[in-house]
């Protein structure tokens, strides 16, 4: 069903042995994951009543949004449809992250178990066996409704659709995933230095989605900012939505920044890459 | 009683070791009470006044309610009883004499108050810090949303012990959580105060338990003629109503369950 690493492998020419480098950790990710599909699977109700669970808490966000914006009109010059496609934009690129690095936040409390200590010595990436850790489609229950509303809300905007926009919002989707995902791990390589920071973790990872579900102008100047060129949120939905709706940044900011998506997406996967070396390398047993 | 102050003693020594993960708590909580404030705010300077709230107002209630967070657990973790249902050792907790339903509470009553006084007040300090409250300058209004915050964390413990003890007939309590995680907060009115809902819908949330567990605190602290009598005490009665009703309940549902418990020895 999988084609073996070894296969890869065995061939001499040089490209097939960095294409096989590059797709080793995605098969082996593939491979733990299906495992603990297959597990979840063996109790389909309980998979399925979670799943439900995880669509109310969405809808229950959405209906925060709409009673926002239903009060208020405009925020920051964003009607109700444009503010959902915000909020479905950051709910689908942090839902997307979350079902396959999500797991990494773990990392505190397989280090106090020593479970992280099997994992080193297996032949697989620890990175991937962390992230890949009980892997559960239930998280879809967050996805598939982000983007529903986000399908809903680009159905109902007021945007010619150029081919060139239909291009670039799947581009520009898929950077932020790949943000969200970076910021899993970075603030993940947190609990090597610190035990217990996961919660503190968590005002990155969740904070940043409740922070990107609405524009970012709302928060004023400086937030946009560190927003921006700190942590770079602002790449998940609000440059993004500005993109798509062709709307000159309220705040003033550089107008290329909205390109830049990729760009960042690529320096914060290596920035957490790094980190997660460094931190690995740092690591030291509980030896429990 | 003794052996309650006790457990209760334990409770709240049990929870002061992890200061690092309090710290942390804190910080979150006053993040995300700063997300949401924020929000509030942009939504206030559209229209000044919603329902009988403002700016302010508005803005107080995130906080009290990210201040209750800790001392709720609204959003988890269960009581170690859902646990203890689901792997049997709830048998050594019934063979004590003391009721299991007293024994919790003591127990859980000592980790709140140690949230309030090291994950809630400093929580709050960090909101009034950072933006306009609307705090009350009658001392005896302070005295009072201390007693209704007691009585949120009653009420919080009294659904808690519910989600756990309907564990006897479910086995596995998870499921129970996986929901109310979730929707507790919105019917607290901790996602979005109760007032910006839909005047109907506000209305029947309000007299709901979930909202004695932040809305109504958070009306009692800032003195609304919203709550249910038209002012701060009818607020506290319909806290206290709830509080005793759900103990109540609790305590009739573990009778219930005790006598249908089945321990396997060995």
């Amino acid at each position: 069903m999988v084609e073996t690493p070894t296969r890869v492998r065995a061939t001499g020419n040089p490209l097939v042995h960095a294409a096989g480098a590059v797709l080793r950790p995605v098969q082996d990710y593939h491979r733990l994951a299906w495992i603990w599909v297959r597990a979840f699977a063996q109790y389909p109700a309980s998979l399925l009543l979670m799943s439900l669970a995880v669509t109310v808490s969405v809808l229950a966000q959405v209906g925060a949004v709409v009673i926002v914006f239903g009060h208020a009109g405009t925020l920051a010059g964003f009607t109700v449809y444009e503010g959902l496609m915000v909020f479905g934009l950051a709910a689908s690129a942090f839902g997307v992250a979350d079902m396959f690095m999500g797991a990494v936040e773990r990392l505190g409390s397989h280090i106090r178990a020593g479970s992280f200590d099997a994992m080193l010595v297996r032949p697989v990436s620890p990175l991937v066996q962390l992230a890949a850790d009980e892997f559960s489609p239930r998280r879809l229950g967050k996805v598939v409704p982000a983007l529903v509303v986000l399908g809903i809300a680009l159905a109902n905007i007021d945007v010619e659709w150029t081919p060139g926009r239909v291009l670039l919002l799947p581009v520009m989707m898929l950077s932020g995933v790949l943000i969200c995902g970076a910021i899993w791990v970075a603030t993940a390589c947190l609990q090597f230095f610190v035990a217990n920071a996961r919660e503190a973790a968590n005002s990155l990872t969740y904070g940043g989605q409740a922070l990107s579900e609405y524009p970012l102008a709302i928060y004023g100047r400086e937030i946009v900012r560190s927003v921006t060129y700190v942590v770079p949120l602002a790449f998940i939905s609000w440059q993004p939505a500005l993109l798509v709706l062709d709307r000159p940044d309220p705040l003033g900011m550089p107008e290329a920044l909205r390109h830049a998506g990729p760009v960042i997406a690529v320096l914060a996967c290596t920035g957490a890459a790094l980190l997660w070396r460094f931190g690995l390398r740092h690591y030291r047993s509980t030896g429990s | 009683m003794r052996v309650h102050c006790a457990v209760y003693a334990l409770g709240l020594r049990r929870y002061s070791t992890y200061r690092a993960a309090t710290v942390a708590g804190v910080f979150t909580n006053a993040v995300f009470g700063a997300i949401n404030a924020m929000v509030l705010l942009a939504l206030f300077a559209a229209r000044p006044e919603i329902n009988g709230y403002d700016a302010t107002d508005a803005v107080t209630q995130v906080f009290v309610a990210q201040a209750l967070l800790a001392p709720l657990a609204i959003m988890g973790p269960a009581l170690d009883l859902s646990e203890r249902i689901r792997t049997g050792a709830v048998g050594v907790d019934l063979l004590r004499p003391v009721p299991l339903l007293g024994w919790t509470l003591a127990q859980d009553m000592g980790r709140a108050t140690f949230d309030l006084a090291f994950r809630s007040a400093p929580t709050f300090a960090v909101g009034a810090l950072l933006f306009t409250l609307a705090l009350p300058g009658d001392p005896v209004r302070w005295l009072l949303t201390l007693l209704s915050f007691a009585l949120a964390v009653v009420v919080g413990f009294a659904l808690r012990y519910l989600y756990s003890v309907v564990g006897f007939w479910l086995m596995d309590t998870r499921g129970v959580w996986a929901v109310m995680g979730p929707a507790g907060p919105v019917l607290a009115g901790m996602l979005l105060p109760l007032t910006l809902f839909p005047t109907g819908v506000a209305d029947v949330l309000r007299y709901l338990p979930w909202a004695s567990m932040v809305q109504i605190p958070a009306e009692v602290f800032l003195g609304k003629d919203s709550l249910p009598g038209g002012g701060v005490f009818g607020g506290l009665a319909l806290q206290a109503g709830w509080a005793v009703a759900l103990l109540s309940l609790a305590a009739w549902l573990t009778g219930r369950a005790t006598r249908r418990v089945v321990v396997q020895g060995g």
